[in-house]
């Protein structure tokens, strides 16, 4: 039995004001949890699925998920009259219209339709219900056994449709009919910095794919939006960032939110690395002899696209070497260096989460730049120089969350309790920006 | 060379590859990492990929490392840099297939099941896949020129540390 639904004081432990004390429950609370799916996940926020690159003809389709829900992202015929206004990409949920089965269990492939294993009810490519075997009875004799009841409109039993909307390659889903259009849910904020990668001159840039590594990561989901939001910590525990200067905290960096706070970009130059005491003293991580016996892995090369007008500043240009967008709730795009990726978080229940590599590469790289990026992928994903310790300090985060039972809150207070931008990244400004929209959206 | 002594030197390679898998394994297993590189040639290439990508034709790795300079970094950041919950791994290596002996080069295939341990935790399996892998005669020794780990374990166990 099912507990009758808590209303929202009841639910609530979160006891301070603002947002910079995270009680721990809102990480190990199952109830919370479902909560967040039923209002973030499925409720009117635009969810990631994938890359357009990753079904580049028709009938095209990949696995893939939306909350804890899996859906099949597709690639559709387009009518010709709607070749202008319809990008063809369908995202439908992958549960029969008939008895609720996942009828599809490949990873990837092509298709001319879907077909439901059990009683071979027949989807088109758009989810729409093209036919079902008996719809009309058998015919025995004089007379018709069963069939389907009169009035049956095999259009009220398509599969469930999500609202789809792409933005240079990246594909967006979501379940409901109140998520604004994805432009605005973006915001201005946050738009140019996806322009940087995405947004070539010629319209959008066409992507490699290079591959996936996927991760199962025993933590509650939003510890992984956090984490790349959070700019203090690269430069600590990271030896590769703090060592080779490719993230600390004396570089020239900013914080970008948008308005609602939810998503961000941490934005930041490269330096030499080395010694300075005020961000390498007494910090174990940081390795001063440390060389590398073999400096192929950060055989950095600029790209043309790095330098862009700087939005904060009309008329001059800016050249990060490092961006890392967290489009909330569940995607985290990468541009450290050369390395491109996108990371999506696919939460299974409140204390795990897959977290599901993308790297990519764009059409008009050299080989030469193919393989940089590939090495670059060393320092990244699961088994990553600088992302393995991630995963591992998120499940020891919330092994620490768990044995404190409903006691406790994290404190992110560098930089004060505000949520304002910065221009340099000694705070914690974009956790608490992010939880004060949490709470707003949770109804807390 | 006669049938018998075809099959003999045969059977000698076969003893050689599995005795090189196990005294990979336990160097892995009772963490001796420095060691490691020294399995492999100077440009020796170790890669570990996803069944995922390696079936595809996509390129990206786990892990992918080209020289035995690199191998040294990957063990400087598993003993110095990468912060992790300790473990203990457990190497299973299926006997060796040889798939192919072209003069000094020897092509060669097996299974491995890695298992991991980790304090006051139970055994978990941790990685299952296939070592894929050329190997040349070097001063009486056979070494690795390349091991392509292809693993089928759809996930990481949250992060893969240690090389396998």
């Amino acid at each position: 039995m099912n507990a009758p639904p808590l209303s929202s004081t009841e639910l609530s432990r979160w006891t301070q004001p603002g947002s910079s004390r995270v009680p721990f429950w809102a990480y190990t609370d199952a109830q919370l949890y479902q909560r967040e799916l039923e209002k973030i996940f499925y409720g009117a926020h635009w969810c990631y699925v994938g890359l357009e690159a990753e079904i580049p003809n028709v009938g095209d389709y990949r696995l893939t998920h939306v909350g804890e829900r899996q859906v099949l992202m597709v690639r559709d015929r387009i009518a010709p009259k709607d070749r202008a206004t319809d990008h063809g990409i369908r995202v439908v949920e992958n549960r029969c219209a008939h008895r609720g089965v996942r009828f599809c269990q490949n990873p990837q492939g092509n298709a001319r339709s879907f077909v439901c294993p059990y009683h071979q009810w027949t989807y088109k490519l758009n989810g729409d219900l093209a036919g079902l075997p008996f719809k009309d009875g058998v015919k025995e004799a004089d007379c018709v056994n069963g069939g389907m009841p009169e009035g049956f409109d095999l259009k009220d039993h398509g599969l469930t449709k999500l609202r789809v909307a792409v933005l240079h390659g990246l594909v967006f889903a979501t379940f409901s009919e109140d998520t604004e259009p994805l432009e605005d849910y973006l915001g201005p904020q946050v738009m140019p910095w996806l322009d940087r990668v995405f947004k070539g001159p010629e319209g959008p840039r066409k992507l490699t794919l290079l591959g996936y590594n996927r991760q199962r990561i025993p933590g509650n989901w939003k510890l992984m939006m956090e984490n790349i939001k959070d700019p203090y910590h690269p430069g600590l525990l990271h030896t590769w960032f703090v060592t080779f200067g490719l993230w600390r905290a004396d570089q020239k960096s900013r914080m970008v939110m948008d308005g609602e706070g939810r998503h961000a970009v941490m934005i930041s130059r490269r330096n030499e690395g080395g010694q300075n005491a005020a961000v390498t003293e007494g910090v174990t991580s940081f390795k001063a002899n440390m060389a590398l016996h073999d400096d192929r892995l950060l055989d950095v090369v600029p790209e043309p696209w790095w330098k862009v007008p700087d939005p904060s500043n009309p008329g001059s240009d800016i050249m990060p070497t490092v961006t890392m967008i967290t489009l909330f709730p569940s995607l985290i795009i990468q541009q450290q260096v050369n390395s491109l990726s996108t990371r999506h978080i696919v939460p299974r229940g409140q204390g795990e989460f897959d977290f599901i590599w993308t790297h990519f590469g764009f059409a008009d790289d050299t080989p030469e730049m193919t393989q940089r990026r590939l090495r670059q992928a060393n320092l990244f994903g699961p088994a990553g120089f600088v992302s393995a310790d991630d995963g591992e300090v998120i499940e020891f985060s919330q092994a620490g969350f768990t044995q404190a039972g409903d006691s406790g809150s994290t404190l992110c207070e560098l930089g004060g309790t505000g949520t304002e931008m910065t221009e340099h990244m000694v705070t914690e400004t974009l956790i608490r920006s992010m939880y004060g929209y949490w709470k707003k959206v949770m109804g807390l | 060379m006669t049938a018998s002594e075809q099959g003999l030197q045969r059977l000698m390679l076969q003893q050689e590859v599995d005795q090189l898998n196990a005294a990979y394994a336990a160097a892995l297993d009772e963490k001796r990492f420095e060691e490691w590189p020294e399995f492999f040639v100077e440009d020796g290439r170790y890669k570990v990929q996803a069944r995922e990508n390696f079936d595809r034709g996509l390129p990206l790795a786990l892990m992918a490392l080209e020289s035995q300079g690199m191998m040294k970094d990957r063990v400087y950041g598993v003993t110095q840099t990468i912060y992790h919950g300790p473990y203990y791994m457990r190497h299973i290596i299926s006997p060796a297939r040889i798939v192919s002996l072209n003069g000094d080069v020897v092509c060669a295939e097996a299974n491995y099941a890695v298992f991991r341990t980790k304090p006051g935790g139970v055994s978990e399996v941790y990685n299952v896949g296939r070592y894929i892998d050329e190997l040349i005669k070097k001063d009486g020794s056979l070494k690795f020129r390349s091991r392509l780990c292809v693993y089928d374990s759809e996930m990481i166990l949250n992060s893969l540390i240690y090389p396998v």
